[in-house]
């Protein structure tokens, strides 16, 4: 699978990247290296090998319903660059 | 060409947040409010080298909501990433699923406009987790996020483009609401945002079957909204349709003031969220044996429910579409017939007064202070004579204001219905010396003048007089 520009700047923007020309062909050489090393498992053999959903044959690994609440809010928020009020504070969104 | 030339199509996906104790991936609560950032770990907080552990209640629930709406369940399954930024969304995905969803190819049945039931078809049901909230402040200063919510278990219940108008959305939104509250998967508040939709609007001319382009309104969360937010936008594109313009397909947002629908600012943003399978979590198994315990273990549906309030109570078909319509009014329907042993009174109480109070209040039947207990006892002063019909009218006012035991108000309020024969006697002949006219009349034959006399004797009285016993001794003193 070869990868062309477009895609390279609609991955760009999906990321929030500003690419500048010369950082575009660098991405596609990197991309495109991606690829082709994800390509390698295409060519593997799968005869009589069954189909799994995931990255491997576990399944089932669930956790109780149980609350463990461990409400230490000056932690989580320590290394936030701005809070207030026990909250995350970022530059405005509007809707 | 006509309005009525044009047919409504519309879609709605359904979120709602599953009652289990903790969130979807860790062991935090689910519990609506609490302090900002409270009910949160490393893990809802997306913090790097934390692993999600899927809640085994979620697949449960997820499940018996499934079964519920007819659902086949997918034996095998997956949870996927939906990629996108938000600053309430703090790993910058959504664990979703995307492919292989828990339920899939479901029904329910709605009652249409015109008396007959229609089969609403379910594409889907697929279980993800909720984003967080961002807080806005007056002054500008910026927002503020609040990731209590982030990771709370949702349902996502997507429907076949099969309603036909806002009356029948409204209906199957309240359908399920009904369903997911009976199997106590959801308690379906929409105020708290624990029931929303994402509508899908498109029309069409009458008799063709190709769709239009849609348009989709996000969160929308509450009934009224909806209906309105989907005749607002029909009319709009209907409109747009014959000045010749074309409809774009694009996300709206609804403003409830303006009564008007606007576009969203990220709409040039092609949605493009390159859904992958979560490496962090693996595959979801279920055994028929694990389904079918599920499938023992659902408690009587709206429907089952409402055939037998009609056997067994006697009850009209619409009194008992209305008891079953919320597990909120049959739990307090069931509790208070036990006490009164009066069905028919206790649905007509809920059907008229409690119903246009809440109407009133804007309120939904999981907003009702009071219990069945003191509903059944309101019923049985009421049939005991120790209070009368109107005077039970201002309990349930009380009752609503101040919920406490009704023997309990009628005391305290001095409400008891007067039944000696004495005071009502005195009563009786004080008005019919004040209204002479009234007593003409009767003696020249019209009988009905005999119901103002007991209005008259009722209004004196505050209410509490017996009005058999009043309405008894006018015609006896008229007699005279
Ligand atoms: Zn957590």
């Amino acid at each position: 699978m070869q990868i062309n520009d477009e895609e390279v700047l609609h991955i760009a923007k999906l990321a929030r990247l500003k690419l500048k020309d010369d950082e575009l062909e660098n991405y596609k050489k990197n991309l495109q290296e991606i690829l082709d090393f994800a390509d390698t498992i295409n060519h593997v053999n799968t005869d009589n090998i069954g189909e799994t959903i995931g990255i491997n044959e576990n399944y089932n690994v669930f956790r109780k319903d149980e609350i463990h609440q461990e409400n230490n809010r000056e932690e989580l928020l320590k290394n936030a660059p701005s809070q207030d009020e026990g909250m995350f504070r970022i530059p405005k969104v509007i809707n | 060409m006509p309005r009525e030339d044009y047919e409504t199509v519309i879609g709605l996906e359904v979120h709602c947040e599953l009652s289990t104790k903790t969130k979807i991936f860790c062991s935090c609560p689910t519990e609506f409010g609490g302090e900002p950032n409270t009910h949160c770990c490393p893990i809802c907080m997306a913090m790097p080298g934390t692993l999600p552990v899927l809640n085994e209640k979620v697949v449960e629930y997820a499940v018996k909501a499934g079964l519920a709406t007819n659902c086949k369940i997918a034996q095998n399954s997956k949870n996927d990433r939906k990629n996108y930024f938000y600053p309430d969304l703090p790993k910058a995905y959504q664990i979703s699923q995307y492919d292989m969803p828990l339920c899939y190819e479901g029904k329910v049945e709605i009652d249409a406009e015109n008396g007959e039931k229609k089969t609403i078809r379910i594409t889907r049901i697929h279980i993800e987790e909720d984003a967080g909230k961002l807080n806005h402040d007056e002054y500008g200063r910026g927002s503020f996020v609040d990731l209590n919510r982030a990771g709370v278990p949702l349902i996502e219940v997507v429907s076949e483009p099969d309603l036909r108008s806002a009356e029948e959305a409204e209906s199957y939104l309240r359908k399920l609401k009904a369903i997911f509250e009976y199997i106590q998967v959801s308690d379906c508040k929409m105020q708290e945002g624990s029931l929303r939709a994402d509508v899908n609007v498109s029309v069409r001319k009458k008799g063709t079957t190709e769709f239009g382009t849609r348009t989709e309104m996000k969160n929308m969360n509450s009934f009224r909204s909806i209906v309105r937010a989907i005749k607002y936008e029909a009319d709009r594109q209907i409109e747009e349709i014959e000045n010749g313009n074309k409809i774009t397909q694009e996300t709206l947002r609804w403003d409830d003031i303006s009564g008007k629908t606007f576009p969203m600012r990220d709409k040039e943003d092609a949605q493009d969220y390159r859904y992958f399978p979560d490496p962090d979590l693996v595959a979801i198994k279920l055994s028929d044996e694990y389904i079918e315990n599920i499938k023992k273990e659902l408690p009587e549906l709206p429907e089952i429910k409402k055939a037998r309030y009609i056997k067994d109570f006697e009850l009209s078909e619409k009194a008992a579409n209305f008891v079953t319509s919320s597990k909120y009014y049959s739990d307090i329907f069931d509790v208070a017939t036990e006490k009164s042993n009066n069905p028919k009174a206790v649905s007509n109480w809920l059907m008229s007064d409690i119903a246009r109070i809440l109407n009133e209040k804007e309120e939904e039947a999981d907003k009702i202070p009071f219990t069945g207990e003191d509903l059944g006892e309101l019923v049985q002063l009421i049939d005991k004579g120790t209070i009368s019909n109107s005077i039970g009218k201002k309990v349930l006012d009380e009752l609503f204001e101040n919920p406490k035991s009704p023997s309990k108000i009628i005391e305290e309020k001095g409400w008891v219905q007067i039944s000696d024969e004495g005071a009502i006697k005195e009563v009786v002949l004080r008005i019919i010396e004040n209204n002479p006219q009234s007593v003409a009349d009767y003696k020249a034959g019209k009988d009905k003048a005999v119901g103002f006399l007991v209005g008259q004797a009722m209004k004196e009285t505050k209410g509490k007089a017996n009005p058999q016993m009043l309405n008894q001794m006018f015609i006896e003193e008229l007699k005279k």
